[in-house]
């Protein structure tokens, strides 16, 4: 850990599970190692950039919520994500905006209501030593953010001395609607050629929910089972979205924490606009399909970066 | 259904991948061309590369779909699987890793034996007369899929996995054989142990062997496991 800077959140109570995330960790496959990264890509970058942080600033990922920091230090944080009650010293305070932390203030998180991954960035980014070029903290592995592992009471989350920031919101029109129902975009792709045609009808006209089995990992569905006619294939590189189909026909769902390599069959990717989404969605929520090209899904990713560049946050006074 | 028996191939895989199939099965040759067709996509795509995931017969790019596009990476990648004309050497590289066959250290030699028809002495000469390939790297970081175990000691995955697999723990399940570089859950027949460290996140070279490297398999008696740094 540099301790070069002493200013520090300390952790009263963790949350369920909250894990430090930066972009990601790519280059090193060739060891087994996954990426990481932020499972709501979008609300982790909009973090970083209400403070004007640098993109890949690590943050805290707080999944489901429950966190309590207190500071040592002033500083200004910024939070977005699933809507989740924020307090500060029992002052409940809105999210997709930055926020003044003067020493001794209580940071509290409630249980998230809508969507369940809130980010928490704070200014010029937490502290962290990376491992194989990026913080992010990946459990299954045990690399990344703290040893490996989720925040726990006790723990000192190092910042750099910050002087006072003029505070920024997102407008209400620009944040993303966690309620959707989830009609999520797939490249199709890997697989996808192989599969019989009214098994490919079945998975893209019908609805899926998703299981209890919904982590960073991935998602699993259940609905109609899909047959891929494929018995046995060689594992092979798997990439962020990637939707593999086992034996069971039940659709999973791949994300930031997949193992690199697998052997089931694959339909395709979805798009990782839509991916986002479907990473702040817990069980029970509904899902369907729809096929696009890859060069449908690089004019979406090319209209969505303009936008996000285009979107500029208001100043708030205090 | 339509029958897709051309090799090479690249196909979409994702947003953001494409996925080359350069054969149907696996093979010390496939290994090569990957091992070949990756350095030259490493130095090709240059700042577009995020990510290359090769194994058995594929290789999977990940590229920055926000500066490049698919056409662009399909042509490089097409002009470079027509240039593998000349082979690569295989890599030279032979590593030998030391392992103490026993009951104490592999629970599933004896079970094996049995239903190989073989005595566990055979089981053990048999598994080190065969010079390995790595064929992928994967499921737990450092955990390298070798290939292939003679037909004789050949055995199929347990019915239940094992919550706890020991660190070092060399296995085989169907015509592959690994070593846990980490204690982890697992599924396959535990045979012996190997007290080297495998994969050390903390220093460089992280890894004993990459993808397409040889790997040999040498007994070792308790006392001399214990000597290695061996836990039992």
């Amino acid at each position: 850990m540099n301790n070069s800077s002493t200013s520090h959140f300390e952790v009263v109570q963790p949350g369920i599970l909250t894990t430090f995330q930066d972009l990601g960790r790519y280059g090193h496959s060739h060891l087994g190692l996954t990426s990481g990264g932020p499972a709501d890509k979008q609300a982790y970058l909009w973090a970083n950039r209400l403070l004007n942080n640098l993109e890949h600033c690590p943050v805290l990922e707080v999944n489901f919520g429950g966190l309590k920091l207190i500071a040592k230090t002033a500083t200004t944080i910024a939070v977005t994500g699933a809507n989740t009650p924020l307090t500060i010293n029992g002052v409940v305070k809105e999210t997709w905006r930055s926020h003044q932390i003067n020493c001794g203030d209580d940071i509290e998180f409630g249980y998230a209501t809508i969507g369940c991954r809130t980010y928490l960035a704070v200014f010029e980014g937490f502290v962290v030593e990376p491992q194989f070029n990026s913080v992010s903290t990946v459990i299954r592995e045990t690399i990344g953010g703290i040893n490996g592992r989720a925040l726990t009471a006790g723990d000192l989350l190092f910042y750099k001395p910050t002087p006072k920031q003029t505070l920024y919101a997102l407008n209400a029109k620009d944040i993303p609607d966690y309620t959707d129902a989830l009609i999520v975009q797939v490249v199709t792709g890997y697989q996808h050629a192989s599969f019989d045609r009214v098994e490919l009808a079945k998975f893209f006209s019908n609805e899926y929910q998703i299981s209890d089995q919904c982590n960073r990992m991935g998602y699993r569905l259940t609905g109609p089972a899909i047959q891929s006619g494929i018995s046995q294939m060689l594992s092979e590189g798997i990439c962020k979205g990637a939707i593999q189909i086992p034996p069971d026909g039940q659709p999973i769902v791949l994300s930031v924490d997949r193992q690199t390599i697998g052997g089931y069959p694959k339909i395709g990717s979805v798009l990782s606009l839509d991916l986002d989404l479907v990473m702040q969605s817990s069980q029970g929520a509904k899902i369907s399909f729809e096929p696009i090209s890859i060069h449908y899904a690089h004019t979406l990713l090319h209209l969505a970066k303009a936008k996000y560049t285009e979107t500029k946050p208001i100043k708030v006074a205090k | 259904m339509p029958q897709l028996v051309e090799y090479p191939r690249i196909e979409v895989a994702g947003e953001d991948a494409v996925i080359v199939y350069l054969d149907k099965v696996a093979s010390s040759a496939t290994i090569r061309k990957i091992t070949q067709l990756k350095n030259n996509i490493a130095t090709v795509l240059g700042d577009n590369l995020v990510e290359l995931v090769p194994s058995y017969a594929s290789l999977l790019v990940i590229f920055d779909p926000l500066k490049t596009d698919y056409f662009a990476v399909k042509k490089t990648l097409s002009s470079s699987l027509e240039a593998n004309v000349t082979e690569i050497a295989s890599s030279q590289k032979v590593i030998e890793l030391p392992v103490y066959y026993s009951l104490e250290s592999g629970p599933d030699l004896e079970s094996l034996a049995n239903r190989s028809g073989l005595s566990i002495e055979d089981v053990i000469t048999i598994h080190q007369q065969t010079i390995y390939q790595v064929f992928a790297i994967g499921f737990a970081p450092g955990f390298a899929f070798l290939g292939e175990v003679d037909e004789r000691i050949a055995c199929p995955r347990l019915k239940s996995p094992r919550a706890k697999v020991a660190k070092g723990s060399v296995a085989i399940a169907d015509r592959q054989t690994a070593i846990y570089p980490n204690e982890s859950p697992g599924g396959w027949n535990l045979i012996g142990l190997c007290p080297q460290t495998l994969f050390n996140p903390k220093v460089s070279p992280y890894l004993t062997y990459q993808v397409g490297d040889s790997v040999k398999f040498k007994a070792i008696t308790q006392v001399e496991f214990l000597k290695l740094g061996g836990k039992l």
